[in-house]
């Protein structure tokens, strides 16, 4: 995208900010609080006002629901960030909640998108979403007591607000956070629970949630069943859980069932600096770890107005086009593991995979956990050799030969293979506006033809330096989902290659001096990569202390999950198991 | 046509099978068990079988690997060691996860804090290897191990390693991580001239004040 | 033939030795079975990542007959527990342990499984998978490398080795009771831990009376 468009686009959000505090005169406003931007509405306003932003001034994709407990003003705030699929800044709108007793309405009927992100402040915050279809806790299981995100719930092992704790210096002493525990266990138990009567939740209500068909007036009677698909199952790319209603064979309902993997990164992000959760974003999608750095190395520098050096830029750029290349190898090896394919395409996928962890391993230090981008920069620039060779040879050795050939050798096997084309074409069909209005992300949106994509809708970094195509496909099947990929790993290697041309051969890798304890003014910030799966948004409240007061994380695979219900309904349980990999998720992400 | 996928998809692995033969007629005898082994199998110009021998050979680790975190002593030529760390504590204030817990003590009589660690224990179970701690430490008291062999088979005891357990002389650290070494020690090296020629420079300026003064004095 | 097989005490003639070996009985068992470790398919999170990547072709566990991932506790022999364990995953995972047949083996790979790990102040985290399930081998690191992890089944089958027919638990007398699975409740409930609950929480209650009297 050029200067001229994203210029264009400006005068569209003054626009949409007059005519929505002009036509909800009263009940929208601006938020003027030091730091903040967006608007504050009224909670009962809210669904005209999500229609008027959707209908009329086009922001037609919901990419971001989340809560903020301020215990001090006694209110919860609910966030809603949206965007316009045809590109440029998003707008934020804000819902004041009595922290007693909050209730708002839904925007399900709007942005059915919101489903799982709704329920997900539901479940951390307690907020109530009036017309919700299947209000149920998300990320934990129902009955658990409290709701975890609130600032005045505390966990078993809880120690102090935040870090760093006092016990670690200068007393000493090395203990287990068991010993302090009554249980030995990291758990707790609400005051007055009596085990001796006291009957644990079921499934039963979810299990009877599920639209089931009966076959009365087919030829062929079929029982209607429920089936588990996970937590524990070699297709579900993880402890992932699916509970499927079956008409015979043909899957009637879906409901994806998650938090198996729900680490709390959030409240351990809260209690947290901001450095210190770096190394946490790693572990997020844990496939992609240099870009979920990235991701929030400019959520932070937002706020703190931090420049970063050219090389830095460049490598930084660099470090995410491998992690997508990386990425999509390892998805379209897992898609075909999914289709039966077992093993062999993987293994070749994890084989390219390989030599990208080895240019992560030697920079960053660590195969997988990167944290390698600092605010202001990294952590340190390239080594001088790798595997014996220089390293800037190694890596445009890599992305000029290497990889180029492994992507062809997988699509010359795999694209005209006549098993992946009937298993694959016309299979979990996603038509546009579906795709726009579930908001999913990356692949998934594209291969329906949706040119979104953040590097060019609202670039970061120095893409609007890069020559590269935002790939699309228009069937929007499983398909056209894997050949996006492949296009995809094309166009990121040449930017790599780019990236290799241009970058200056020296200069500084971090602005500043690095610090441990970094300064960040009070505010909120959100923001967000295109990561390999989606729109990665990390939206981060400061009060202008050490740690964040709200880190929240956008995480594409989660809200990817939203569609998958409806992608599956009329389709094969085998089927199931394919668009599941064709969304390419990753439970750390999902979870959290 | 049908078939032709498959056939595709097995003259795939055919051509991976030759290439591993060509690679090794290519790098005759020094594909496997010889120093340049590695670099031939694992580069980007190998081709064809890449497998590491892991028990009887291993993948080389690159300088900045991290691992688990050790402590530095240097040797004193009389036999004694000094430990680098000064029990400062940033180390433990920058751990995301607080796996550090530093045992600093203070002079009985002076009552100032000893610069040397009564004791360190670093919780295994918990370090998630992020390197923090050797990348703010301002003395390069605590550097990140490559050393990846830990298993064991109990770990109350096992997995939280105390002073005894992390210390670990300089001369492996130069070893493992040669060019930080260097680089640091250079950087230390031109930090203490710096500070030798500040000082000899006030010293030089003292006197010359003092001269001046005496001079002054004597008219 | 194989020398590491063969027993020292008792000598072989030099002209037979390439014949022949003699050997006992617990070395022959153990070797068999320590060269063909099933593990389940089993992965929770980022240390799975590495665990395939131990199962690729760049570190392949095949080298060590163990590439047979099952993916039903029914044929399996090891349990890699491979990522942190949460609260609302360990029933799941003591009832996959409880489900395996005996003889089996317990892994926990990186630091979440062996203790918690990074996100063991979590709420929904378990602080080692070994609070549930007897653990036979822990790997530190966060993740182990691919290498770390191999290194972890070689101890592990060293300690197969270290195994006799005569005393292991399998061929003993008493039957070997399954692991009861814990429940989800207000919080992760342990039924091991059932007396222990009802005492603390009875204690809670009367702490609360006296402060409302």
């Amino acid at each position: 995208m050029s200067d001229k468009d994203s210029l264009d686009n400006m005068p569209v959000n003054e626009v949409a900010s007059d005519s929505l505090v002009a036509r909800f005169d009263g009940e929208v406003r601006s938020d003027t609080r030091e730091g903040y931007e967006g608007y504050i509405v009224d909670a009962n306003m809210l669904p005209e006002v999500a229609s008027v932003l959707r209908d009329d001034l086009g922001y037609d994709y919901l990419s971001s629901v989340t809560g903020v407990d301020y215990i001090d003003d006694n209110h919860i705030e609910v966030v809603y960030h949206a965007d316009q699929t045809t590109g440029g800044k998003g707008i934020n709108l804000k819902v004041q909640l009595d922290r007693e007793n909050p209730i708002v309405p839904t925007l399900v009927p709007i942005y059915p998108g919101a489903d799982f992100q709704e329920r997900e402040v539901f479940d951390m915050y307690g907020v109530k979403f009036d017309g919700h279809p299947n209000l149920r806790r998300i990320l934990m299981w129902d009955g658990f007591h409290g709701y975890p995100l609130r600032k005045d719930w505390k966990e078993a092992y809880y120690e102090e607000d935040i870090k760093p704790f006092d016990s670690r210096w200068p007393g000493g002493g090395v203990k287990r956070s068991e010993a302090d525990n009554p249980y030995g266990k990291n758990v707790n138990y609400p005051p007055g629970f009596d085990i001796n009567n006291w009957t644990p939740e079921t499934d039963d209500s979810l299990y009877e949630s599920l639209e089931k068909t009966n076959s009365n007036g087919k030829s062929l009677h079929t029982d209607s069943i429920v089936v588990n698909i996970g937590p524990q199952h070699p297709s579900t790319h993880g402890v992932f859980r699916m509970v499927v209603a079956l008409d015979g064979e043909t899957i009637t309902d879906l409901q994806p069932v998650m938090g198996y993997l729900h680490r709390n990164h959030e409240k351990i992000g809260e209690r947290n600096t901001f450095l210190q959760n770096m190394p946490y974003t790693d572990r997020l999608d844990y496939l992609c770890s240099m870009s979920n750095n990235l991701g929030y190395a400019l959520a932070v520098e937002q706020l703190m107005g931090a420049d970063v050096p050219e090389r830095a830029q460049y490598i930084r750029v660099l470090m995410a086009e491998l992690t997508r290349i990386s990425n999509h190898m390892w998805a379209i090896g897992f898609l075909l593991n999914d289709l039966g394919a077992f093993q062999t395409p993987a293994l070749y996928a994890i084989r390219a995979r390989e030599l990208i962890l080895d240019v992560f391993e030697a920079t960053a230090g660590s195969r997988m956990m990167c944290n390698y981008m600092r605010f202001g920069g990294l952590a340190r620039d390239f080594p001088d050799t790798l595997r014996g060779e220089d390293t800037v040879k190694f890596i445009t050795d890599l992305v000029d030969n290497t990889l180029p050939k492994a992507i062809d050798e997988l699509d010359h096997f795999l694209t005209a293979n006549e098993i992946v084309r009937s298993r694959c074409i016309g299979v979990g069909v996603l038509p546009p506006d579906k795709a726009i209005a579930y908001s999913t992300g990356g692949p998934l949106l594209r291969a329906s033809g949706v040119s979104y994509d953040l590097r060019t809708a609202d670039p970061y970094s120095i893409y609007d330096r890069f020559d590269f195509n935002i790939c699309t496909r228009s069937n929007g099947d499983v398909y056209d989902r894997y050949l996006v990929r492949v296009d995809e790993m094309r166009e990121s290697t040449r930017i790599c290659q780019q990236v290799m041309r241009d970058i200056p051969a020296e200069g500084e890798i971090f602005s500043g001096k690095p610090q441990y304890s970094v300064k960040v003014p009070a505010g909120e910030s959100y923001g967000r990569v295109e990561n390999p799966k989606g729109e990665l948004g990390y939206y981060v409240v400061s009060t202008g202390k050490a740690n964040p007061y709200r880190y929240h994380v956008r995480a594409p695979s989660f809200v990817n999950l939203t569609v998958l219900g409806e992608l599956c309904k009329g389709h094969k349980v085998a089927d199931a198991v394919v668009i599941l990999g064709s969304i390419d998720i990753v439970l750390g992400e999902v979870d959290r | 046509m049908y078939g032709t996928g498959i056939l595709k998809g097995m003259g795939v692995t055919i051509r991976h099978l030759v290439d591993s033969f060509v690679d090794d007629m290519r790098f005759l005898g020094q594909r496997y068990y010889s120093d340049s082994s590695m670099n031939i199998r694992q580069g980007t110009e190998g081709r064809g079988v890449f497998t590491v021998q892991y028990p009887d050979e291993k993948l080389p680790v690159p300088e900045q690997f991290r691992f688990i975190p050790f402590l530095l002593y240097e040797n004193n030529e009389d036999g004694s060691t000094t430990d680098r760390c000064t029990s400062c504590g940033i180390c433990a204030k920058v751990c995301p996860p607080q796996c550090i817990w530093i045992e600093r003590s203070s002079d009985p009589d002076t009552g100032r804090p000893i610069p040397e660690p009564t004791n360190f224990y670093i919780d295994i179970d918990i370090c998630m290897n992020c390197g923090y701690c050797a990348e703010y430490c301002p003395f390069d008291a605590i550097k990140m191990d490559h050393d990846y062999e830990l298993a064991s088979y109990d770990r109350t005891e096992a997995h939280i390693f105390d002073k005894a357990r992390l210390d670990k002389p300089v001369e492996y650290y130069a070893s493992i991580r040669p060019n930080d070494y260097l680089a640091e020690e250079t950087a230390r090296a031109e930090e203490l001239a710096k500070k030798a020629a500040k000082k000899e420079a006030a010293a030089a300026r003292k006197a010359a004040a003092a001269a001046k003064k005496a001079a002054a004095e004597d008219n | 033939m194989n020398n590491e097989l063969s027993n020292p005490d008792i000598p072989v003639p030099s002209e037979l030795q390439s014949a022949v070996t003699i050997t006992s009985l617990d070395k022959i068992y153990n070797w068999g079975r320590r060269s063909s470790i099933w593990p389940m398919v089993f992965g929770l999170a980022c240390c799975a990542i590495e665990m395939i990547c131990t199962a690729a072709s760049r570190f392949d566990i095949a080298r060590f007959g163990m590439e047979v991932f099952r993916a039903t506790p029914r044929q399996a022999d090891l349990m890699i527990v491979s990522g942190t364990v949460t609260k609302k995953m360990v029933p799941q995972i003591v009832r996959l342990f409880n489900q395996m047949p005996e003889p089996k083996y317990v892994m926990a790979m990186g630091a979440c499984a062996s203790g918690g790990g990074p996100f063991k102040e979590g709420y929904n985290v378990v602080s080692g998978i070994d609070k549930f399930v007897p653990v036979d081998v822990y790997v530190p690191g966060c993740p182990p490398t691919p290498q770390a992890l191999l290194h972890g089944l070689i101890k592990l089958q060293e300690k197969i080795d270290g195994q006799s027919l005569k005393s292991v638990r399998w061929y003993g007398q008493e039957t070997s009771e399954a692991v009861p699975v814990p429940v989800l409740g207000p919080d992760l409930f342990d039924p091991r831990q059932h007396a222990l609950l009802a005492q603390q929480a009875g204690q809670v209650q009367e702490n609360t009376e006296s402060v409302e009297k």
